[in-house]
């Protein structure tokens, strides 16, 4: 018994020694964390593939990244995220060796080295106007030995030079109404044309010395049809374009300075019209192709400038630029979608009959139409010509076609991710196993035999790879089951190309991925939107034989009365259950706290003339929303206006869209803000599925505080209208920030607090009964982050301990918000070093685990900042009681402890939105991090309490149980031989 | 504790009787000393063995107090090594205090079997056992002290609260800036 006692005793000391750590050994990397890069939908690719060295390709993307990929694999050899703010309008490589990217409006340019991605120049273009971007890099045009680089943006051409970025001329085109269109550099002279559109019937050409900026010729001709859109150049000299109405294409021809029309009528080329018309711009010589709703029309321009249709196709057509082959020849590629595969084919721009190429890949049905095509050649073994194609396609991915076959895909519609929602894996059963089994014994003893030498501190540098190899590539993380501690999940996520994917949390493979065709352009709906991911169906207890299922909530088109469109899309298989195009718009989504039998969720869709609908449409759910009808309330926030409104639900709609699951509503109140002196710029409420674990919150001396917690809490930052710019565009006395917190089902205003000098943006997180909110404060020049804690007075005498012993108190019982509320706050402010992209906090399955603050820095990190930093009951001297309730001596400003990076050495380029999930284990709670690029990680904001870390020493664990039970038998066997002796006297 | 259970009961293993009263000098194997007359003690039989019954008697009534008086030094022992391991919760402190309170419990279950060996019908003892109830009731009144003092009690509202749900709302609201 007493050696009983000193085991546990020792096992005690063992686990209070173990020293608590904040963050990653270098061995962890990987554990249980994946990071995953991407570029966004390609818009411009170049390739660069000298005879020697490695065949790679600049791509530039709609979410602002440049970035050298390798062709082989398809990986990224550098990139470099310019930001929202600093769109990029071109790119080109110069002299073989330089990447130059034209951004911000045409007016940054910048060149980088094209092996290492270091940027070389910078030179930043101002002009009098606003105009056309464009980029031009003439292979032979020099200004004493400096290659140039020809720009025309914001109403000016520059030349600038490649080698320092320096201006060498620039020319003003001031015209009140001129609109450039191209600008063309014809190869081996010394000319540019620029050729543009003025007061809409005037056609202007410039003839300039592209050696010196001289204008050598500016003609002009009116054309009383006007024009429409875009030009296409056909030759050096000759564009096309369309008349003002999109029936009659124009060519343009201004040879020597002479400019003439022709006009041909589409009606002509085509028999049957097909409505008006739109330019497809290419740059192959002689080749054009337009566009009449779903039908393109592939055109070539002859000789004598006479227009002949080559080809029209129903299916969409995506036409690559003009690769020069050989000497005087171009090649370029078409590519069409024709049920499960695509047809690529290659031709040479004079002669359209014969294919170069001809190729059809099988392309999997969820990746959608064509958009856009690169090719490249390289010469065969047998000195022909061999092309590769770089596609990106309907859903954003980007493929390597060549030799009919895809090399590689990249998945890069997931740098663009709109909502994520998590959903279950399926629960593992007898026969269903998933996992994959080791190959062999030998296999699986060896791997054992590996990790006890590990455990054994016996292992060889190369056995440690080994063992770390090992544990990366656990399969058991990535198996296709629900797992004990819920950390095996998957993560639902909506991409802006309308596409679902379903990332495994185990390593970020991905398990299924679906192209949604309600949120894919048709006929009916030309400019559709993906909004929100909504879970629909979570089973549990009594239906667990259905599968999880999330709803898909998108619009067509931008305006708020456009038509909605749901999609019920099944989990577990990634395959659509049902659509549904809506007859009204959706302006909100509610989702209310009610399940009906199959545990699916009521939604409430609120559409833009104030009617409510109710999803699912079934009887059994009219019934349990009419149960609950007096109590549903909804509000929505004006920020253009400034105004907040309360509504309740009236009774089922009246009129023309008479409907069982449609109910009118009225408004309750309202909340108007002074227009001129506060501009809502931030609203925040609690997450609808935050567990909290208690109503009370002890304080030091046994005392209690009871927390206000409602669901029904908004939070709302207010900053003056002046004040609404830029940082730093007004002074402190100008500018304030209002925060507030309002009931939502009153319209009450529990709490209000201004900060004087202060300004926006805002980030901000609700959670429990406390809001964290970052701004700036102008006085002290510092960024500020602000806590408020609301708790509820009325609540505070139940202090009678028998009382409560026996249950006989009110404290559980169901409340309502027209009570009158007796609330206090709390608030406290600090400095904070950040600037800040946004805000979330830790979520945990009961709400047990302390909280952190994940914030997402200018940096793209993000950072874990513990919750008891942002305590308003911090002060500069806690009492011996409050700091044994961990409370922290008041600072001015929080800390940034370097250890507590989530993503530690990496970047989540182009950080947009952090996500928590709790996982099964209290402790611990799932963080997904999207933008550019994708983090997971799994935190454990107390420490894993509740299960023995990855670093737990098993092996002094083990060697101490040996050496106990060993000197238990000595000492038994030792006794038994001293008793044996004593009886023997 | 711990010292009665030496003196008594069945841990004894020698014991030197006083009160030996055999004539018969054959029934020793170690012959009376020298001059030591063995008649001088044959006296009255009666008053012999009276005496040497009130003789037993006394001397169980005197262990007896002594076994009941025992845990004093125990609880003047316990106060020490109280005070020695002070407020605040730890390995240390939560051990001594549940042995505090563990020990008189422990005690006052086998109030019977201490006494036991005292047990006659000329001893009173209900004496002893309630000074030695009494004595360990302290001793449990000072582990339920220390516990207090350590802050292990449910004796504040807030003990009765921490754990409370938040109360359900009646009203649901939900909304926000339109899509």
């Amino acid at each position: 018994m007493a050696i009983g006692s000193f085991l546990i005793l020792f096992i005690l000391f063992f686990f209070s020694s173990l020293n608590p750590i904040l963050s990653l050994y270098e061995d962890q990397v990987g554990l249980v964390d994946w990071h995953q890069q991407y570029l966004g939908k390609v818009k411009q690719a170049v390739f660069h593939t000298h005879k020697t060295g490695r065949k790679r390709v600049v791509v530039s993307t709609e979410e602002n990244v440049v970035a050298l990929l390798d062709l082989r694999q398809g990986e990224i050899f550098w990139r470099h995220v310019l930001g929202s703010n600093d769109v990029i309008d071109g790119i080109d490589i110069a002299l073989g060796k330089y990447v130059i990217t034209l951004s911000s409006g045409g007016s940054i340019l910048r060149a980088w080295n094209l092996p290492d991605g270091q940027m070389v120049w910078e030179s930043s273009l101002r002009g009098p106007k606003h105009s056309k971007s464009l980029l031009l890099v003439p292979t032979n045009l020099k200004i004493e030995k400096d290659n140039i680089v020809i720009i025309f943006s914001n109403g000016r051409l520059n030349a600038v030079s490649c080698i320092d970025g320096e201006v060498l001329w620039e020319k003003d085109f001031e015209g009140e109404s001129l609109e450039v269109q191209q600008v063309i550099q014809p190869p081996g002279s010394n000319l540019i044309y620029v050729v543009g559109f003025a007061s809409s019937s005037l056609f202007e050409m410039y003839q300039i010395n592209a050696l010196n900026g001289e204008l050598l010729k500016h003609e002009s001709a009116a054309f009383s049809g006007g024009f429409l859109g875009e030009v296409s150049p056909v030759f050096s000299e000759t564009v096309v374009a369309l008349d003002s109405t999109g029936l009659i294409l124009l060519t343009v021809s201004f040879q020597n300075g002479m400019i003439s029309f022709q006009q041909t009528p589409i009606s002509n080329l085509v028999k049957d019209s097909f409505g008006p018309a739109k330019i497809i711009p290419s740059s192959v010589t002689g080749i054009f192709a337009i566009k009449m709703n779903a039908v393109t029309i592939v055109i070539r321009v002859t000789d004598e400038n006479k227009l002949e249709v080559v080809e029209k196709t129903n299916h969409e057509t995506s036409i690559s630029d003009a690769l020069p082959i050989s000497e005087g020849q171009q090649a370029f590629a078409l590519v069409q979608r024709a049920g499960p595969e695509i047809h690529l084919r290659v031709k040479l721009a004079h002669n359209w009959d014969d294919n170069l190429l001809k190729e059809s890949v099988k392309m999997d049905q969820h990746r959608g139409l064509v958009h856009k095509i690169y090719i490249n050649n390289y010469i065969r073994a047998d000195k022909s010509y061999g092309f590769r194609a770089l596609i990106v396609m309907e859903d954003h991915s980007l493929l390597l076609l060549q030799q009919g076959e895809i090399v590689w895909s990249r998945e890069d519609g997931l740098a663009s991710i709109i909502d994520v929602t998590t959903s279950e894996l399926p629960v593992e059963r007898d026969g269903v196993s998933v996992a994959k089994v080791e190959h062999n014994l030998f296999e699986w003893l060896k791997g054992h035999m590996l990790k006890l030498k590990g455990t054994l501190m016996l292992a060889s540098p190369q056995d440690i790879a080994a063992i770390q190899s090992m544990r990366l590539k656990n399969s058991e993380k990535s198996k296709m089951t629900r797992d004990h501690n819920g950390f095996r999940k998957l993560l639902i996520v909506l991409t802006r190309a309308g596409k679902l994917f379903a990332l495994h949390t185990g390593d970020g493979h991905i398990v299924w991925s679906y192209l949604l065709q309600s949120l894919q352009k048709s006929k009916v709906c030309q400019h559709p939107i993906g909004l929100n991911l909504y879970k629909w169906q979570v089973p549990h207890h009594h239906a667990m034989d259905e599968n999880p299922s999330v709803l898909v909530i998108g619009k067509c088109g931008p305006s708020s009365d456009a038509p909605g469109a749901l999609s019920f899309v099944d989990t577990y298989t990634g395959k659509e259950l049902s659509s549904l195009s809506l007859v009204h718009s959706v302006a909100l989504v509610i989702p209310l706290p009610y399940t009906d039998s199959t545990e699916q969720r009521l939604h409430l869709l609120i559409d833009a003339d104030k009617h409510a609908h109710l999803y699912p449409k079934t009887p059994e759910a009219i019934s349990i929303f009419e149960r609950e009808f007096s109590n549903i309330y909804w509000y929505s926030v004006e920020d253009d206006n400034g105004i907040i409104k309360g509504h309740a639900l009236r009774g089922k709609c009246t009129g023309e869209v008479a409907d069982e699951v449609c109910f009118d509503t009225r408004e309750l109140w309202s909340i108007v803000f002074p227009s001129e002196s506060e501009k809502i710029i931030a609203t925040v409420t609690r997450k609808l599925n935050e567990v909290v674990h208690t109503q009370a919150k002890v304080i030091a001396d046994q005392e209690v505080m009871y927390k206000y917690i409602s669901r029904n809490l908004l939070f709302v930052a207010t900053v003056a209208l002046k004040g609404s710019g830029e940082i730093g565009s007004v002074t402190p006395e100008e500018s304030w920030l209002v925060a507030y917190l309002i009931d939502t089902v009153t319209g009450r205003i529990l709490h209000r607090v201004t900060h004087h000098g202060s300004q926006g943006p805002v980030h901000a997180v609700f959670s429990e009964n406390w809001v964290v909110y970052h701004y700036f404060n102008l006085k002290a020049h510092r960024y500020e982050m602000s806590v408020i804690e609301i708790y509820d007075q009325s609540r505070a005498d139940n202090k009678d301990v028998w009382k409560l012993v026996l249950g006989k108190h009110n404290l559980t019982s169901p409340i309502s918000l027209y009570s009158r509320p007796d609330v206090i706050t709390k608030s406290q402010s600090y400095f904070f070093t950040h600037s800040v992209k946004t805000i979330a906090v830790t979520s945990t399955t009961k709400g047990i685990t302390s909280k952190q603050l994940l914030i997402g820095t200018i940096g793209d990190q993000v950072l874990a900042l513990e919750k008891r930093f942002l305590d308003p009951r911090r002060t500069v001297n806690p009492t011996q009681a409050e700091k044994e309730e961990g409370i922290i001596p008041l600072t001015d400003s929080l800390p940034i402890i370097p250890q507590s990076y989530v993503t530690h050495a990496l970047r989540v380029e182009g950080l947009r939105g952090i996500i928590t999930v709790p996982a099964k284990l209290e402790s611990t709670t799932l963080v997904f991090a999207h933008g550019v690029d994708l983090f997971f990680t799994q935190l454990a904001p107390s420490r894993t309490y509740d299960s023995l870390t990855d670093d737990f020493n098993y092996a002094l664990l083990l060697i101490t149980i040996v050496a106990l039970m060993a000197a238990i038998f000595l000492t038994w066997t030792l006794s038994e031989r001293k008793e044996l002796q004593e009886n023997w006297r | 504790m711990e010292k009665g259970k030496g003196i008594m009961g069945s841990g004894r293993r020698w014991a030197v009787d006083f009160s030996d009263n055999s004539t018969a000098p054959s029934s020793r194997d170690i012959p009376d000393p020298p001059g030591f007359t063995r008649a001088s003690v044959d006296q009255d039989d009666s008053t012999v063995s009276r005496q040497k019954k009130d003789a037993e008697s006394n001397w169980k009534a005197q262990k007896a107090w002594e076994v009941a008086q025992a845990p004093f030094k125990n609880l003047l022992m316990m106060g020490f090594m109280m005070w020695m391991a002070g407020n605040t919760v730890h390995l240390f402190s939560i051990g001594i205090t549940f042995s505090a309170l563990w020990q008189p419990i422990s005690a006052l279950q086998g109030v019977g079997k201490v006494f036991e060996p005292y047990k006659d019908n000329k001893v009173d003892l209900l004496g002893p056992k309630l000074l030695f109830i009494a004595l360990n009731l302290g001793g449990l009144a000072l582990g339920v002290w220390k516990l207090n003092t350590l802050g292990l009690l449910p004796t504040h509202a807030s003990d009765w609260v921490s754990s409370l749900p938040p109360a359900q709302e009646v009203e649901y609201s939900g909304g926000g800036i339109p899509l």
